[in-house]
């Protein structure tokens, strides 16, 4: 099976949404900067984001979502938007107060 | 070799995007400069946006450049530049964490990978890609209205059950506008220079 002459399905777009999840969860899980873990989480919505599309275009399988896909795609790119926006002003209050980004330093509530 | 009239453009150009996005995000985990790390995930989310053009979702691959890279990864690279200092822009992660983070990525992978190839309705692709091009309508107007409550892509539902779904998306449209105003007066709220706070912090400090 040649890659180049047959037609994409679902499943490549799966995978593709998977890599992209699998990445942004050990980005999160490994990055010690407060931005790294944020770029980690705007990977996971991106690779959810692929599924939706994928499960909802009627290019790939004969019988598809439809256009809910496309909504839901919609809905996690604004809410990723807001979520950046909110994290980012307290990323950046968190490096006012105490001079770092690393989030290991953040153990003030700590029992 | 392949004779180029063989080629399906339509799974060259998906294979191209796939293998930018993947590279990119490999690029975002395994990079410890996070100036670098901003630049990959750029590179990942545009090759993403070409994943949806190539899917049929021409809207919101437009949106994924001007929300995503446009606005979300803009705040992100501002962030990146308000905390550069020399010791933050490149911090290493201990070997042990590489190892656990590894292990769970592997684990979490082979689960997708292997849901993804289970379903056959997912593995056959449609052979009637160009024909479906032709016929499709290629305005966002269905989606607008979907927003609006009116579903003009599924008038005909035949299934009694899903009848109920064919509603539109008024109250989850109304609920994110709602949300991204609080968002932003937040976001506002918490990002602002506390000068007070610095005047107290200076006042404490002469006491003592």
């Amino acid at each position: 099976m040649n890659p180049l002459t047959s037609p994409v399905g679902v499943s490549h777009y799966l995978l593709v949404g998977a890599v992209l999840f699998v990445t942004g969860v050990v980005c999160m899980a490994t990055k010690r900067n407060t931005l790294g873990i944020l770029m980690g989480i705007e990977l996971v919505l991106n690779g959810a984001n692929v599924n939706f599309v994928a499960f909802g275009s009627s290019y790939l399988r004969e019988s598809s979502l439809g256009l809910d896909g496309q909504f839901f795609a919609l809905f996690v790119i604004v809410l990723a938007a807001a979520e950046a926006a909110v994290a980012l002003a307290i990323a950046l209050n968190f490096y006012n107060n105490h001079a770092t980004i690393d989030v290991d330093q953040a153990d003030e509530l700590k029992g | 070799m392949i004779v180029l009239a063989a080629i399906n453009w339509h799974s060259f150009f998906f294979l191209f995007f796939a293998l930018v996005a993947c590279a990119a995000a490999m690029g975002v985990l395994f990079s410890s400069n996070v100036v670098r790390m901003a630049a990959y995930l750029i590179l990942s989310l545009a090759s993403t946006a070409g994943l949806f053009f190539l899917a049929g979702a021409e809207f919101v691959g437009a949106m994924q450049i001007m929300i995503y890279v446009g606005g979300t990864l803009v705040l992100l690279i501002f962030g990146v530049m308000l905390t550069a200092q020399a010791t933050f822009v490149s911090m290493k992660t201990r070997a042990g964490e590489w190892v656990v983070a590894g292990v769970v990525g592997g684990t979490l992978f082979f689960l997708l990978a292997q849901a993804a190839l289970s379903v056959d309705q997912w593995r056959t692709p449609r052979t009637d890609q160009a024909e479906l091009a032709a016929i499709e309508s290629k305005t966002s107007a269905p989606l607008g209205l979907g927003l609006i409550g009116v579903r003009v892509d599924k008038l005909h539902q035949a299934d009694e059950r899903l009848k109920q779904g064919m509603s539109g998306y008024v109250l989850p449209f109304e609920i994110i506008s709602v949300h991204l105003l609080v968002v932003l007066v937040g976001a506002a709220y918490l990002a602002r220079t506390k000068k007070r706070m610095t005047d107290v912090k200076a006042e404490g400090g002469r006491k003592v």
